[in-house]
């Protein structure tokens, strides 16, 4: 392996000696695809057939009047099949499963929405699918374990570990490591061991390759600032790669939780609570005690909840090239209310990180100004749990008459 | 040196024993006395493993006694001082298994002078390869301890090689695919991956993954040089008791 994936000195391939054949060649068969163009049109063909590619750029009026500030524009992931940017990453990878020849793939899933775009995936492919999640992770999201199994999915509770993203993880390496024959474990985000954080965000560079396209198109001139949440920063990497090479300000904004002083969020980047380490197969920064166990971490969005983070946002985190914010579970749910109610738009509970802190800053800024958000996911399929974070009485009572009648 | 040691005492018995406890699981103490069990009943070496959060190439057995450990409040410091404690009282050779993390939060310079001070002879890091490892391999050389390298069933001839020029001590030969603690079947297949590995290296080798019995280590005589038993006895100490672990570690060595 000779690329091993440094981003001024984050990432790498941290691993088990079992995995260097398979990672070698999965590296030969992502820089051929990548070399070759009637990849990235095959790929590009199957997105706009299969999912909802591209995208549209929508014109947040009623928002950018409320605000008195920048005009705000939301690139709408939340069309993409499954509901998520996850689709990007996971077709992709699936080209590339085809291209070796293998059979089976493997996937982790904290919320759900990269196992049921997994599933999806591997049922159009033909592909047999295992996917592994947390056990809380599968009690508090059982709508989309119910998904994931209709679409033929085998989902296996991880019950080591706290029993949430990171340790699903560890247990996809542990099924790779003894069935890499026949299998592609399709990691959801764009961190892991080179090439994955690389590969990863080529995928989801077509969010930011439409997005360019788009504004110029609409407005003739590039935003001042994008926006994005950061958990593992697959949707950040992929609008952001739209514009490393424009003067415009990369925004990253990660779960604060119940407030950086509480300790309980997962902010790796923007608190003083994270520090650098190797888990999981690439160097980045972690949530880690002092001597380099991972710590639990929180938010109200379970697909932020991860205590590591892209080995290239780190590297943009060190040289300035995007700047890191947080925003608490409280101002999300804030955010998302008034999203809402004044476009009609429905962002997942992860994305509305995104709008907190663009929603703070856009007053301050011209009215000729430019900023896009990036509506990484639909809320409305989450309704548990959003109904539960909006603290809805009458979901509640719904939901205990419907217990009832199942009980009768 | 580790490596004339392995061969000094090979010359006494047709194959070694080396065992693994995780360090703090279910206790310190519990972890001292399976040493003491282990090396009275004849084992030739150890590895202590330091715990970690995330140790993605172990199996379920490991990986609880992990999380255990932790969770009863092992910390590195206390690690290091029970490696001191051990080498003091008992005369094998004693090796560190851990995670990169460990030594890098640590300090890697500052991890192997550690070692050096508390006696122990080398590191087996799985998830360290040499290309990710100069500055622990520079570290190790400079204390002279040995950096422990891994063959896996899937590692190609001129990675062996490779892998071989930075290894001291001995070679760790895996088995076969998948994590610690599952079957491996002791065949023909796996003598000609140990031939293999024998022609790559002039290095001891152990073998390890699914050693769980007499027959396998018997199997292993004139193909390996050392046998590592890992998961089996945490598996007896957590069914039987340390006892046991006593009794199948003095099976093991009846005759080597």
């Amino acid at each position: 392996m000779i690329d091993r994936g440094y981003y001024n000195g984050f990432g790498g391939a941290y691993l088990p000696e079992i995995l260097v054949a398979t990672f070698d060649e999965l590296v030969e068969v992502y820089q051929q695809a990548k070399n070759d163009p009637n990849f990235w049109k095959e790929y590009t063909d199957l997105m706009s057939t299969y999912s909802c590619r591209p995208t549209p750029l929508t014109f947040a009026g009623n928002l950018t009047d409320h605000f008195k500030g920048a005009r705000i524009y939301i690139k709408r992931e939340d069309l993409n099949h499954t509901g998520a940017h996850k689709a990007n990453n996971v077709m992709g990878q699936g080209l590339l499963v085809k291209r070796m020849k293998k059979t089976r793939v493997i996937a982790e899933t904290g919320a759900g929405q990269h196992g049921v775009a997994t599933a999806t995936m591997a049922a159009k492919f033909g592909f047999e699918c295992t996917i592994y999640m947390g056990e809380v992770d599968v009690e508090r999201q059982r709508p989309n374990v119910f998904w994931m199994e209709r679409l033929g999915a085998k989902v296996v509770p991880v019950t080591e570990g706290s029993r949430i993203l990171k340790d699903a993880i560890n247990e996809a390496f542990r099924d790779w490591v003894s069935n890499m024959d026949t299998t592609h474990y399709v990691l959801g985000t764009a961190c892991g061991p080179h090439p994955f954080p690389e590969m990863v965000s080529w995928f989801q560079s077509i969010i930011g390759k439409e997005a360019r396209k788009q504004i110029l198109e609409r407005e003739g001139k590039l935003p001042s600032r994008v926006y994005a949440c950061v958990g593992g920063g697959s949707n950040a990497m992929g609008i952001f790669s739209g514009f490393l090479d424009d003067p415009v300000e990369l925004v990253g904004v990660e779960a604060g939780g119940k407030g950086l002083a509480s300790g309980q969020h997962a902010s790796r980047l923007c608190s003083s609570d994270g520090s650098i380490g190797v888990a999981q197969g690439y160097k980045t920064y972690f949530l880690q005690n002092d001597d380099g166990q991972m710590k639990e971490t929180h938010s109200i969005a379970a697909g932020l909840d991860y205590v590591g983070v892209s080995p290239i946002l780190s590297n943009f985190k060190e040289t300035g090239k995007a700047r890191f914010e947080a925003a608490t579970d409280k101002e999300v749910v804030e955010a998302m209310s008034l999203t809402m109610h004044k476009e009609g738009v429905i962002p997942a509970l992860e994305s509305a990180h995104g709008f907190v802190t663009a929603f703070k800053e856009a007053p301050e800024m011209k009215k000729d100004e430019i900023i896009i958000i990036n509506q990484s996911g639909r809320g409305d399929k989450d309704i548990f749990t959003i109904a539960d974070a909006f603290n809805d009485p009458e979901w509640r009572d719904f939901i205990i008459k419907k217990a009832e009648e199942y009980n009768a | 040196m580790l490596e004339s040691y392995i061969k000094k005492r090979l010359a006494k018995k047709d194959i070694l024993l080396m065992t693994h406890i995780v360090i703090g699981y279910p206790s310190l103490e519990d972890s001292l006395a399976m040493v003491k069990a282990m090396v009275e009943e004849g084992v030739d070496l150890m590895e202590l493993q330091i715990p970690f959060s995330e140790p993605i190439a172990d199996g379920p057995v490991i990986l609880h006694a992990n999380q255990e450990s932790l969770a009863r409040g092992t910390s590195v410091k206390k690690c290091l001082d029970f490696a001191e404690e051990v080498t003091s009282s008992f005369d094998i050779p004693f090796l560190f298994m851990t995670y990169y993390n460990i030594l890098f939060k640590y300090g890697v310079d500052r991890f192997a002078e550690q070692m050096r001070t508390k006696n122990i002879k080398g590191a087996i890091v799985p998830d360290l390869p040499p290309e990710e490892g100069k500055d622990y391999i520079d570290a190790m050389k400079q204390n002279d301890l040995a950096p422990i390298y891994i063959f896996s069933p899937t590692t190609p001839k001129e990675r062996m090689d490779y892998l071989a020029s930075f290894g001291r001590g001995f070679i760790y030969c895996v088995a076969r695919k998948g994590v610690t603690g599952l079957d491996t079947s002791f065949s023909d297949q796996l003598g000609t991956y140990l031939a293999q590995c024998r022609e790559a290296t002039s290095l001891p080798l152990a073998l390890g993954f699914g050693v769980k019995d007499k027959d396998d280590v018997d199997f292993l005589k004139g193909k390996a040089d050392i046998a590592v038993i890992g998961t089996q006895t945490i598996r007896l100490m957590e069914k039987d008791g340390i006892g046991a672990v006593r009794d199948f570690i003095a099976n093991l060595n009846e005759g080597l």
